[in-house]
């Protein structure tokens, strides 16, 4: 059993970063976290300068206003036409990442700033900081930020549901309706950056992506409702953080790290076996209309030669094997399947339709006119 | 002053690599597959720990070619994702590069208090350590990027009319899947070749920046190629010397040569436009 300071600060980094997730992944903007997640590096390094410490209000703020920053030049350099949005977002934020890498590492000696935990974050060490005021110890700093930025991710989604809906599943209705859908886009990546900055010391700037998306991901598999998709991140997030620490304490590895790839496992199991959108169950379902769609073709072949002269060449059971191009195997167990579903009786060579198997005929033809 | 032997063969390395990355790249760029290049710079993290754990040994080769198997599980599990799911692109692209790298972060610190297994040699696939780069490395390069540009040489007319009219080809009786595989494991190559010059990090920015930088400037496929190369490979010599005089990570500095190349050349291809007036 892991200790609960660190699960507690795990659970509630994954559920925070799990709400604006949703509405990335369903606006497929999911690979703008892993920009932001990069470009805040340069931020943070600023903000360390100037304050001295990476634990301040005033590194937070700096490093989300250089998230935006970078949104809107991807967005400006996209409108210039000279380069696609992919190529765009692939190219600027390593270059400001890069400029951050290299501030830290020439000023290494004065900052207590490590690249390598920029990259895998320290969750392990979250609990040893403590979020002071006036003496009064209020538990782990990363526990008392991330509950803060949970809650203003709650707040927002709850005051602005309606519009986030609206622009997400609908964007020329929202604007015709007054709701501009590039205000509440910039909302949301503001609420993205300053989610991403403020779990950065906790997940580090990659897997920082896999706490945003992964959970989103997951429940989008599992449900079709906006607001059960929203609950079911937040829960699938907790309980892969909890599990991802009882992983990486067992292993003595990356707390982060162990998160992600108990994600991975988790989308792993619902891509397979999901109730109606896995894979399984979808073979299920395509395995379920081939059989149908058998029994379809059988009984209006019947149907159609019924009561022609051709009836007695058409509609025998020896030579539906050709005048249907299937394969024996087939035609046998086709016969059989309708036979026991009441569609078709076998009269001596011939196979008559029922009246059942004549009403599902016309049923299968009627969309046809 | 710079030039020692040992900072010649380093920057004999990052240039090879930034030319073969670039130059490679162009097509993931055309075919706007840049991000690709980012995914599967990711998923190669597990690849090279495993390979790692298994032989036991650091050799260049054998990391590489860990690396550039879970790199391309992880681009094939990105497009199986989007064909069989229902979840977008990028977000298949998302999950899968930093589930992967989780993964390999995982793997790579468990193994950590092992002790005989001090990975100094692994960190050089996170950041880019081309300091370290030695001749037999530079060899390995040199291997696998002379039969990536075999491999581009043979297929050069299927692989542009890929890139350009994927519809005609599959129209004219082309093996499309298998030809798309083929550039795929192209871009693996020129990715996991390139992670020794810059690190799993910073990767996409070697395979996309030059082709970006080279597109303004050519007309057709074969010098966008050749250019794209040659500036990926500047790129690669001048931020290794960057760095070395700055005492920086050199992985940084070539992503900040080759962005700076961007940078000149898409305002050059503006100001040329602004000075020929509306076309």
């Amino acid at each position: 059993m892991a200790p609960l300071d660190l699960i507690l600060t795990a659970a509630v980094t994954a559920a925070a970063c799990a709400v604006p997730g949703v509405f990335l992944v369903l606006r497929r903007q999911a690979m703008a976290s892993d920009a932001i997640g990069h470009v805040i590096l340069p931020g943070i390094v600023l903000g360390v300068f100037v304050t001295g410490t990476l634990h301040s209000p005033i590194v937070i703020i700096a490093a989300t206003l250089m998230g935006i920053l970078a949104i809107i030049t991807v967005e400006a350099m996209e409108r210039s036409g000279l380069v696609r949005g992919d190529a765009a977002l692939g190219m600027v934020y390593p270059a400001l990442f890069s400029i951050g890498v290299i501030m830290v590492s020439m000023r290494a000696g004065s900052i207590h700033l490590d690249v390598d935990a920029v990259l895998m974050g320290e969750l392990a060490m979250a609990p040893l900081r403590r979020f002071e005021i006036a003496g009064h110890d209020l538990g782990p700093w990363s526990l008392v930020v991330m509950s803060a930025v949970l809650a203003i991710n709650l707040l927002f989604m709850l005051v602005f549901y309606k519009e986030l809906k609206i622009t997400t599943f609908d964007p020329a209705h929202a604007a015709s309706v007054g709701f501009p859908p590039s205000r509440v886009h910039y909302a949301l990546m503001s609420l993205v950056a300053l989610t991403v900055v403020a779990a950065y010391d906790a997940a580090g700037a990659i897997l920082v992506v896999a706490f945003i998306v992964a959970p989103a991901v997951i429940a989008y598999l599992l449900t079709d409702h906006l607001g059960r998709l929203i609950t079911l991140a937040v829960l699938v997030a907790v309980i892969g953080a909890w599990a991802g620490v009882e992983v990486a304490v067992e292993a003595d590895a990356n707390v982060a790290g162990s998160i992600a790839a108990v994600f991975g496992g988790m989308f792993a199991t619902a891509f397979l076996l999901a109730p109606r959108h896995g894979v399984a169950a979808k073979s299920v379902q395509r395995m379920r209309f081939a059989r149908e769609f058998e029994c379809g073709l059988l009984v209006v072949h019947l149907a159609h030669h019924e009561a022609t002269a051709a009836a007695a060449e058409e509609n025998r059971a020896d030579t539906l094997e050709k005048h249907l191009s299937w394969p024996a195997a087939r035609v046998t167990r086709v016969l059989d399947r309708a036979i026991r579903r009441g569609l078709v009786q076998q009269v001596g060579p011939l196979v008559v339709l029922t009246d059942t198997g004549r009403a599902q005929a016309r049923e299968w033809v009627k969309p046809l006119g | 002053m710079f030039f020692n032997s040992t900072l010649e063969t380093v920057a004999l390395g990052t240039g090879a690599l930034g030319a073969l990355a670039g130059a490679l790249g162009t097509f993931a760029v055309l075919r706007r597959q840049s991000l690709f290049a980012d995914a599967v710079s990711h998923a190669a993290l597990p690849g090279i720990v495993l390979a790692f754990i298994l032989i036991g040994v650091k050799d260049t080769l054998s990391l590489s070619l860990g690396a550039a198997l879970t790199g391309w599980l992880g681009a094939l599990a990105v497009l199986a994702i989007v064909r069989a799911s229902r979840i977008s692109f990028d977000s298949a692209l998302a999950l899968v590069l930093s589930v992967f790298f989780g993964a390999g972060l995982l793997l790579l610190t468990a193994i950590q208090k092992h002790p005989d297994s001090r990975q100094a040699g692994l960190e050089r696939y996170l950041w880019g350590q081309a300091a370290t780069l030695r001749m037999e490395d530079v060899r390995a390069i040199l291997y696998l990027g002379g039969l990536a540009a075999l491999i581009l040489f043979i297929f050069w007319k299927e692989f542009q009319l890929l890139a350009f009219d994927p519809g005609y080809a599959a129209g004219i009786g082309l093996p499309v899947t298998l030809l798309d595989s083929g550039l795929m494991l192209l871009l693996v190559i020129a990715v996991v070749l390139g992670l020794q010059a810059v690190g799993v990090v910073l990767m996409s920015a070697l395979v996309v920046a030059p082709a970006v930088a080279a597109r303004p400037w050519c007309d057709r496929l074969g010098t966008t190629v050749l250019l794209a190369g040659v500036i990926g490979g500047v790129s690669g010599v001048v931020g290794t010397m960057v760095g070395h005089a700055l005492r920086a990570p050199t992985g940084p500095t070539i992503v900040l040569a080759v962005s700076a190349c961007v940078v000149v050349s898409l305002s050059l291809s503006r100001m040329r436009k602004v000075l020929r007036g509306p076309a």
